[in-house]
């Protein structure tokens, strides 16, 4: 059969049957007030780093709840761990602790070689 | 006969005038105690009405039209900080000792305002062009326009929505329900006087639930151009011209947005009545864990609070819209009327 080279682009579905819950289920472990935040984006407002780069503090938590932990550990290393995003929570989620627990635990998974 | 029971009602906001008006009608003795000079509560300072801008001043003229023909006695600046349960009768007291008696309560005593200072951040007392909703309808009712501080037309307003509402920073974790929807009405109200103004809601989530809230929402769209984005504000600043300066994020655009607008309108949201903690001193009425008075149960029975002949009616129990408090208070009226029919003993 002939190869015509046709592109074949990967899906850009969210497959939530692979869902990964590793960073997640640490950091509920020890910030359970994360399991509020309503995506308000009250913490992006006030944001020291993301007003300047393209970091985004509720993107963050977004991508947190929703497993993607490969855009986490590109993003993470952004925080400027200044709390202004803690300040102004309305669900008075502790958004600092939850960037370190991030932090925390993709360094974790990077020793245990259970992340590339 | 419980014709010559007496019932006493705590406040004289459209609740308490209602339930008073439907248990006179029955024959019953009835006190209603207001705290003011007049009755209608914080409704007299209103404007108009969601969803449709009726007009409050029918409302309360008619309740008071009821409230007279009914023959309730209505007692003015008089508010109760006591009742206490001795001899089988209610005995309700104010600071200078005036007692009433009674054979059955209803509280219904309202709301408090948030105090919209505390949100120190949105610099409500501290920048001279940031209102609250309930400034809005008292500046409509009183003057029929909308001026900034400067006396000039404002170009462009923005209107905020849960303030002192779902917020744990103010203590307040519940939805106080009627704003999403007072928001909406007072862009509408405000594009109708100043049509060539833009007008903004900064909005966490759009909570709609009556009936015409949503069509209200389709039409402010439509028909004046509303701008609704979806962020919550997390700053106020002014600049040199008095003009205000806000910090959101377009969370559906996933970037910080900062905006200049002329005047600033907090959607400022229900807090339980001051009162309502002196209420459970002397007997076994109890709050809610967000300090509203608690009824034994939410469902078929709101209208009773855990002291055995003490009801309660209107927004002493939640947030409600005018037409609910009125409603709630017609049935903890007819509550009142089956607890004295089971003790006529």
């Amino acid at each position: 059969m002939n190869d015509f080279s046709y592109l074949k682009p990967a899906s850009r579905q969210i497959d939530f049957d692979k869902f990964d819950d590793r960073l997640l289920l640490y950091v509920l472990k020890y910030e359970l007030s994360f399991a509020t935040c309503i995506s308000c984006g009250g913490c992006t407002a006030t944001c020291s780093a993301g007003n300047l780069t393209n970091f985004n503090v509720r993107k963050i938590g977004l991508w947190l709840r929703r497993g993607e932990t490969e855009k986490l550990s590109e993003e993470i290393g952004k925080c400027m761990f200044c709390g202004k995003c803690t300040l102004i929570c309305p669900r008075d989620i502790n958004i600092r602790n939850v960037i370190l627990l991030i932090k925390k635990r993709i360094s974790m998974l990077k020793t245990e070689k259970e992340m590339p | 006969m419980i014709k010559n029971k007496h019932v006493a009602i705590i406040g004289g906001g459209i609740a308490g005038m209602e339930a008073a008006a439907v248990l006179a009608k029955q024959g019953l003795k009835v006190t209603l105690i207001e705290k003011e000079a007049i009755t209608g509560g914080k409704l007299n300072d209103w404007h108009h009405l969601f969803p449709d801008f009726f007009s409050p001043k029918t409302v309360i003229d008619n309740l008071i039209a009821k409230t007279n023909h009914s023959g309730v006695n209505v007692v003015y600046n008089t508010e109760i900080s006591k009742i206490e349960k001795l001899n089988g009768r209610f005995e309700l007291s104010d600071e200078r000792d005036t007692k009433f008696y009674s054979d059955a309560v209803i509280i219904a005593s309202g709301f408090r305002l948030f105090d919209a200072t505390l949100k120190e951040e949105y610099g409500y007392g501290i920048f001279d062009n940031v209102i609250t909703s309930v400034d809005f309808e008292k500046l409509m009712k009183t003057e029929g326009k909308l001026l900034t501080a400067q006396k000039t037309e404002p170009k462009r307003i923005a209107i905020i929505h849960c303030v002192g509402s779902r917020d744990a920073k103010t203590g307040n974790t519940y939805c106080s329900k009627v704003c999403c929807i007072t928001g909406i009405k007072q862009a509408i109200e405000i594009n109708k006087i100043l049509p060539d103004s833009e007008i903004y809601c900064f909005y966490m989530d759009l909570r709609l639930y009556g009936l015409n809230f949503d069509s209200l929402y389709l039409h402010a769209q439509k028909q004046h151009k509303i701008q609704f984005i979806r962020g919550r504000l997390s700053e106020i600043a002014e600049r040199f011209d008095k003009s205000l300066q806000l910090k959101t994020e377009d969370t559906l655009q996933g970037r910080p947005l900062r905006i200049n607008v002329d005047t600033v309108i907090l959607l400022i949201g229900m807090e339980p009545g001051a009162s309502n903690n002196l209420f459970t001193k002397n007997n076994k009425v109890t709050i809610d864990e967000n300090g509203f008075m608690k009824p034994i149960n939410m469902h078929e029975n709101r209208n009773s609070s855990t002291h055995d002949g003490i009801f309660l009616a209107g927004t002493v129990i939640c947030p409600m819209a005018v037409n609910e408090s009125i409603e709630n208070a017609r049935a903890a009226a007819f509550e009142v009327i089956s607890y004295l029919e089971k003790n006529k003993l």
